[in-house]
């Protein structure tokens, strides 16, 4: 009687902090289902060294795309155009290295720096003359579309010089000449212990101010899983090859967005912004500015993205980010961005997108057709939105 | 003679307010039956519980019309009967045209096909009755205000109506519009169609009202008959302000300094209409450690003259210099309005004020995010010391102040919404309507804030609809109408009766 008496706060105190958090945790578990479930329907292909560095490349430009989508929606607008502006920039990127035989690191730069002309052109008539942004990108995307195909005159152009193709077919060396990349093991252990740092002081700055809501259980548990789950990629990336080079551009990009929108005076203009503007423009924020920054910013990501895939498959197709728009902003959403602006995390639309990535990978191994992979991703966005949704008006 | 409608003991309340207290309004068969009263004093929620707008259920008492008791779930169900209310801002689709508009909802269909020739026969027939000479194609968007007007009269003589209410139809007309207008409804009476209109002017009320009901604080407190007796402006504006003054308000110190805040020949015209002047020549100061009342009823351009002077956050064309600490200052964006020291609360704190979504914590620092940030990167918690200190300072009462804003009571999102401003240090605040629908408590509440902030030696300009709250706080009072400052008195001169007659004065110039 005295232990059930004694337990029972305790239990109910785990279960109300999961309950009134749901929405937060349902996301990691569903992701965290869905390779479970992948990695038993391929018979543990999922999970193979070689599949699971492929599932990081394929989903790479996705991902980098995605940490600029979630700004222009937490700030309440869209992007249609990021699909055709990162063809149109793989495409520029081919013309100049192949066609022209220009420095690839001067191409690089060109582009990201063409990247951000288009954001900013469209950004303006966004920002100060507030055209809806659904108008603007989609003229956008009509626009890039065609100017892509224009300048490749059609036809494919590759193959690009080996130093370029390194950008996303590059990995990081190893210490040794071994089988086993050490190096990338060590970085894959700095790295969580770095996350595991972070969060402890958090906690521990938490406790100290009597603001810690989270269970002691949950976190630990939390962190524990982090860790295996951080190590046992590392573990398994560099027993292939390593970590590739898009990996850690990948992640260096992650965190920066993450501390850019969670402790920085522009991330939280942008939250406010999204969640009102009338208010915020009150409250002394330059609003027309820091739309057309979002969608600056969301080019400059979009030309990365189209490097990063013209590199991977080695040459410019007209066709090259056809559709691309669609998986980027379904992760953002299934992340639990809101379509009215104001909320939404770097590390949601993160999963969200890794999400799709899984689902893609797991079910093209299973050999499901892409007509029906369609579909099941239509059915999973719409039931994530409505999750979220749901959940919200129940809280 | 049987009244047409009789409304018996009205009682509405909203949480923690009164808001009706056994009002009751009876209304004689073609009779003009104007209700006057202070803002806030009942007049457009007891024409809610008439309409329907709050069913029936939601209050007390009974509602009478036509020798019926009535029990209204919405107001289609008013209409059916005949009860048309032709609410102060029109609700009239600017991009459709009047034959359009006045069929809304009744279109002259057959299977659901409309039937145009029926539809501009009808409205040519209607428009010659409220006396509109406008072609039935004309979009709404390109007739004036006081047309539009006649508009919705139109589409209520195409519901049969039978008691047409008016809410401060002649708010946004000119002189000419308003004749016009109130000639109507007296053709109408001529015609048997009762009124109910409800205006502040009163030299119109005396022109065609047969009988006057004054509310004041949610309760009926006279009806007068203009033809039993002569009512003059003084018996109705006595009737509505005439409430004690209780001790509702903290003491304050006067310590007043010199002026910090001067603002010279300030007009601005309508953002849309752009002919339209809204604020005409306005000038004024504030001194330190001074509070100043700006006194006006609805629609007087106290909003938009705070808001055009806080970072042209209202019209266009606007002229005139603003002086802070006697330098001219350029406060031509809320950023640089900021900088020179002022601050604004405004009236509508959920459109305007917070986000609604977001805690006090981010809430109370969105102004002046630079005050707990290093190089760009906000300090986690000096951003929370400065939110809990608010928090207690003010008294802003929430579980912690990771409460989101959405959640707060009026009374506690106000005080959100002046920690945010306290914590961007102006010297001159501007605020507008500061305790709009907060109960009596944190009303004191607020005003103890503001005596403070006067103590604190700022200038405080406090824009207020309620006349008792203004004499009981500030130390001079701007009465504003029309977009124009109309007097100027000190408190100790100041009274009700004075600021209305100040109004109503200026209606007649």
């Amino acid at each position: 009687m005295t232990d059930a008496v004694e337990t029972t706060p305790r239990q109910n105190n785990i279960l109300r902090f999961i309950k009134s958090n749901i929405r937060q945790y349902a996301l990691l578990l569903s992701l965290l289902v869905i390779m479970v479930y992948f990695n038993f329907a391929t018979n543990g292909v999922l999970f193979m060294p070689l599949n699971l560095t492929n599932l990081v490349l394929q989903n790479s430009y996705i991902v980098i795309m995605a940490l600029g989508m979630l700004l222009i929606i937490v700030a309440g607008h869209i992007d249609l155009s990021v699909g055709s502006v990162s063809g149109f920039v793989g495409a520029l990127a081919a013309v100049m290295i192949v066609s022209n035989k220009i420095d690839p690191l001067l191409t690089s730069i060109v582009c990201l720096a063409v990247g951000g002309a288009i954001g900013a052109a469209q950004g303006f008539f966004i920002a100060y003359y507030r055209i809806p942004a659904f108008i603007v990108t989609l003229a956008g995307m009509l626009v890039f579309k065609g100017l892509a195909l224009t300048i490749l005159g059609g036809a494919s152009v590759g193959p690009f010089p080996k130093e370029f193709q390194l950008l996303s077919s590059g990995f990081i060396p190893g210490l040794y000449p071994s089988e086993f990349n050490v190096l990338s093991m060590v970085l894959g252990t700095v790295v969580t212990a770095l996350i595991l740092y972070f969060n402890v002081s958090e906690r521990k700055a938490q406790l100290a101010h009597g603001l810690a809501e989270e269970p002691s259980a949950i976190f630990v548990g939390r962190n524990l899983l982090i860790t295996a789950g951080f190590m046992a990629f590392s573990y398994i990336l560099a027993s292939y090859k390593g970590l590739p080079n898009v990996l850690i551009v990948m992640f260096a990009l992650i965190a920066l967005y993450s501390f850019v929108t969670t402790s920085t005076t522009i991330g939280r203009r942008i939250y406010a912004m999204g969640g009102n503007e009338k208010a915020a423009k009150l409250s002394g924020i330059k609003t027309e500015r820091l739309t057309f920054l979002a969608f600056v910013n969301m080019g400059v990501l979009a030309a990365l993205a189209g490097l990063i895939f013209a590199a991977r498959l080695n040459t410019a197709t007209p066709k090259a980010g056809l559709g691309f728009e669609l998986d980027v902003i379904a992760a953002c959403f299934i992340g639990g961005a809101a379509t009215t602006g104001g909320v939404g995390t770097v590390v949601g639309a993160v999963i969200g997108a890794f999400m799709m990535g899984v689902m893609n990978n797991g079910m093209s191994i299973l050999g499901i057709g892409i007509d029906l992979q369609q579909v099941i991703k239509g059915v999973v966005l719409l039931l994530a939105v409505f999750l979220d949704v749901y959940y919200k008006n129940k809280g | 003679m049987r009244p047409i409608l009789e409304m018996k003991g009205i009682t509405k309340t909203f949480p923690g307010v009164n808001a009706l207290d056994r009002v009751n309004l009876t209304v004689m068969p073609a009779e003009i039956h104007a209700v006057v009263g202070e803002n806030g004093a009942g007049k457009s929620t007891l024409m809610k519980v008439l309409s329907g707008v709050y069913p029936h259920g939601s209050y007390t008492g009974d509602i009478v019309f036509e020798g019926e008791t009535r029990t209204y779930r919405a107001i289609s169900d008013s209409e059916k009967d005949g009860i048309i209310i032709i609410h102060q801002e029109l609700a009239l689709v600017p991009l459709l045209s009047i034959a359009e508009n006045i069929f809304l909802g009744h279109e002259t269909a057959k299977n659901g096909v409309i039937d145009w020739f029926e539809a501009f026969r009808k409205t040519q027939d209607l428009l010659k009755r409220v006396g509109l000479n406008e072609h039935p194609n004309t979009l709404i968007t390109n007739i004036g205000t006081g047309k539009q007007q006649l508009v919705e009269i139109a589409k209520a003589l195409n519901k049969q109506v039978k008691l047409l209410i008016l809410d401060e139809p002649t708010a946004s007309l000119n002189e000419k519009d308003s004749e016009t207008l109130l000639n109507l409804l007296k053709d109408f009476k001529s015609k048997g169609i009762a009124s109910i209109l409800i205006s502040h002017k009163l030299n119109e009320i005396s022109k065609v009202a047969d009988r006057i009901t004054v509310l004041r604080d949610g309760t009926t407190v006279d009806t007068l008959d203009c033809h039993a007796e002569t009512v003059s402006e003084d018996r109705i504006i006595k009737a509505m302000v005439g409430r004690e003054l209780k001790d509702r308000y903290p003491k304050r110190e006067r310590n007043i300094g010199e002026t910090i805040f001067a603002v010279k020949d300030w007009s601005v015209y309508h953002p849309i209409h752009a002919d339209r002047q809204m604020i005409k020549h306005v000038s004024m100061n504030v001194r330190a450690g001074e509070v100043v009342g700006i006194a006006g009823l609805m629609g007087a351009g106290r909003t938009e003259l705070a808001m055009s002077l806080f970072g042209r956050s209202y019209g266009q064309k606007i002229t005139g210099d603003v002086f802070v600490h006697g330098k001219k200052v350029d406060t031509s964006t809320v950023e640089m309005a900021m900088k020179a020291g002022l601050a604004y609360a405004t009236e509508d704190r959920k459109t305007f004020g917070l986000v609604l979504i977001d805690d006090i914590k981010h809430n109370v620092t969105l102004a002046n995010l630079e005050g707990v940030s290093n190089n760009a990167v906000v300090d986690d918690m000096r951003e929370l010391r400065v939110a809990n200190g608010y928090r207690s300072e003010l008294g802003i009462r929430s579980p912690s102040v990771f409460q989101l804003t959405g959640n707060l009571s009026g009374g506690n999102q106000q005080k959100v919404v002046l920690s945010k401003w306290l914590f961007a240090g102006p010297d001159v605040l501007i605020l507008d309507e500061p305790t709009r629908g907060i109960d009596v408590g944190a009303k004191y509440e607020i005003y103890g804030i503001i005596n403070r902030l006067a103590d604190q030696g700022k200038a405080v300009i406090v824009i207020s609809s309620e006349m008792p709250e203004l004499l009981g706080i500030t130390d001079r009072i701007y009465v504003m109408n029309d977009g124009r400052f109309v007097a100027e008195m000190p408190v100790a001169e100041a009274s009700q009766e004075s600021i209305m007659r100040a109004i109503m004065k200026s209606w007649e110039n």
